[in-house]
């Protein structure tokens, strides 16, 4: 394949790290990695971009209080008309998404979501998906004209620095957007979070619906900050409005990997399992004998939460 | 001012997903209901045309069997019509045919603020609200937490990885409602009653002026290969904790795996 075009979300001026794992799947597919970046500053990640294989950058620039996707959407589209481009990658973030769902509709071409592997087969891209939980894995190849639109999984791909020279960047090409970039930030509010992030922690505490009551949940954060760790959450007590989207691990919320996920109250939904079974080690303590989640668990613990996770965060405590 | 709702009737939470074995699509079979995705933001369509202090609220659908038991329920919530595309060639059909297709029949309704679900509770793909909006020429915000109608257009708290902005949005507008920002209320028996005689219209993709080849299957522009069991994690160990130490032997193992 000629180029791969990255949507390449940065994050105080580094791109995150899906953008790395998008670089590696892109480099073992394409020739030329070309990553689109966007926000004051983010051109400066050209030469970090640069060793993990990115060939070229094509900066949107500073878009203010814009939202991200018609502009984007608009400089993938100038990169495209360029030729030589066989698809474009997406992670799977609020901001990814929604650029992928622009650039197709703005191009006619499909979006194809929830990818964990992508090969070539003779000349077209054959993708793999992960579907039911993980339980089944579906393969299916892009019949249309290129190019195809990949929404990446994250923690799918490994990132790997192969070492390669500075990238050109080169300033992005809008055009016309009219309406579509009508709507502004007036406000941005941080929620403020110790600790590693979900996407970095190498331990994850996650609560569900098993907890019972909103206010158990300060046993989940006060069991992941006692392991170094992150509170994750199930979807059913983030719809709940227990805790903030932000928390929520599945097939919609993050995709974790860390060395080690506690999973409590949690029956693992297929929505859930998907985004938490790349875990090298998983404990889950559920009530349920039935619940899926005591099948994927190194330790399924049947039993009483209330027992369970008071006891252990004691037991932590007497320890150190 | 009118507000479309963009709703999906998927098979009910009984039904176990699986794949159709011969035409290697999303098995829909039994009764449809309504997607529980979209009843907060038909909920919340319903609380601002009450605040706007008046408009309809009218839902949007598609459906390749004229399927009508999940709008019927959005319809007693208090929706006041539905449009409803129904054609068999809409059988298969990809996220950006999908868009098509409602880009089309909102294009009827005349609404001003458009509502959809995040994502569909059935295929997560997540898409079909940002490409309906740049068919149709239009801004969207996505992850609504909390919407309000004001002199200017829409104002909505959207969610985003650190917290929330708030954004500020002419209309017309695509806004989709994340699950759970707001009380779904419950059918009354008045409400179910009524929803009995509220107008579905039903339009063919030939009513619409949609070419059949770029919905359904064909639209989709891709071809299952397989569909394969996926390598899964061993079996461990499972202990019921009758005894009140189950802790200690996740301490023991927590202590293996050197996290503490």
């Amino acid at each position: 394949m000629d180029t791969v075009v990255l949507v390449a979300e940065t994050r105080d001026g580094s791109p995150i790290g899906h953008v790395l794992e998008m670089c590696a799947a892109a480099r073992k597919l394409a020739s030329g990695v070309t990553a689109v970046v966007w926000g004051e500053g983010a051109a400066a990640a050209a030469p970090f971009l640069g060793a993990h294989g990115v060939t070229r950058v094509c900066d949107v620039g500073d878009i203010g209080d814009a939202l991200p996707p018609p502009r984007v959407a608009a400089a993938i589209a100038g990169e495209i008309d360029r030729g030589g481009v066989d698809a474009v990658f997406a992670a799977a973030t609020y901001d990814g998404r929604d650029i992928a769902a622009r650039l197709s509709a703005r191009i006619d071409r499909p979006v194809i979501t929830n990818v964990v592997g992508l090969e070539l087969e003779g000349d077209s891209l054959v993708s793999s998906h992960s579907v039911f939980g993980g339980s089944q894995l579906v393969r299916a190849r892009f019949t249309g004209a290129g190019p195809a639109i990949f929404v990446l999984r994250a923690k799918s791909f490994a990132s790997e620095e192969v070492g390669g020279p500075p990238p050109e960047v080169a300033s992005a090409s809008i055009g016309e957007l009219a309406e579509t970039d009508a709507a502004r930030i007036v406000a941005r509010h941080a929620e403020s979070r110790s600790g590693p992030s979900l996407d970095d922690a190498k331990v994850v505490v996650s609560g569900g619906r098993g907890l019972g009551a909103p206010e158990h949940y300060a046993l989940i954060e006060e069991l992941a900050r006692l392991l170094g760790g992150a509170p994750g959450a199930s979807r059913a007590i983030v719809d709940a409005g227990w805790v903030p989207y932000a928390y929520q691990v599945g097939q919609t919320g993050k995709t974790v990997k860390p060395s080690v996920y506690l999973a409590f109250g949690i029956s693992g939904a297929t929505q859930h399992l998907v985004g938490m079974k790349g875990a090298d080690h998983i404990v889950a303590v559920n009530k349920d004998p039935a619940a899926p989640i005591l099948a994927i668990a190194d330790l399924g613990v049947v039993g009483d939460v209330h027992q369970v996770l008071p006891k252990l965060v004691e037991a932590i405590k007497a320890k150190s | 001012m009118d507000i479309a709702v963009c709703t999906k009737q998927i098979p009910g939470p009984d039904v176990p997903s699986a794949f159709d074995e011969s035409t290697k699509t999303l098995m829909r079979s039994g009764a449809l209901v309504l997607d529980d995705s979209d009843s907060y933001s038909v909920e919340m369509a319903l609380r601002l045309a009450e605040q706007a202090g008046g408009g309809e609220v009218i839902l949007v659908s598609m459906v390749p069997d004229g399927a009508t038991a999940g709008l019927r329920t959005a319809l007693a919530m208090g929706a006041a019509r539905a449009v409803l595309v129904s054609d068999p060639a809409l059988a298969g059909s990809d996220a950006l045919g999908t868009a098509r297709v409602l880009a089309a029949a909102l294009a009827r309704t005349g609404a001003e603020l458009v509502l959809c679900a995040t994502e569909s509770s059935d295929g997560y793909t997540g898409t079909v609200p940002v490409q309906l909006a740049e068919l149709l020429g239009i801004p969207a915000v996505t992850f609504a937490k909390r919407v309000e109608l004001d002199d200017t257009g829409v104002r909505v708290e959207r969610q985003t990885e650190a917290g929330y902005d708030e954004v500020v949005c002419p209309l017309p507008a695509v806004v989709t409602v994340t699950a759970g920002v707001v009380e779904v209320r419950y059918p009354s028996f008045k409400g179910i009653m009524a929803a009995k005689s509220k107008p579905i219209e039903t339009l063919s993709l030939a009513d619409l002026g949609v070419d059949p080849a770029l919905v359904g299957v064909l639209g989709a522009r891709q071809e299952v290969l397989s569909i394969e069991a996926a390598e899964g994690r061993s079996a461990g160990t499972i202990v019921t904790d009758e005894d009140g130490a189950a802790h200690e032997r996740v301490l023991d193992l927590l202590v293996t795996w050197g996290v503490l």
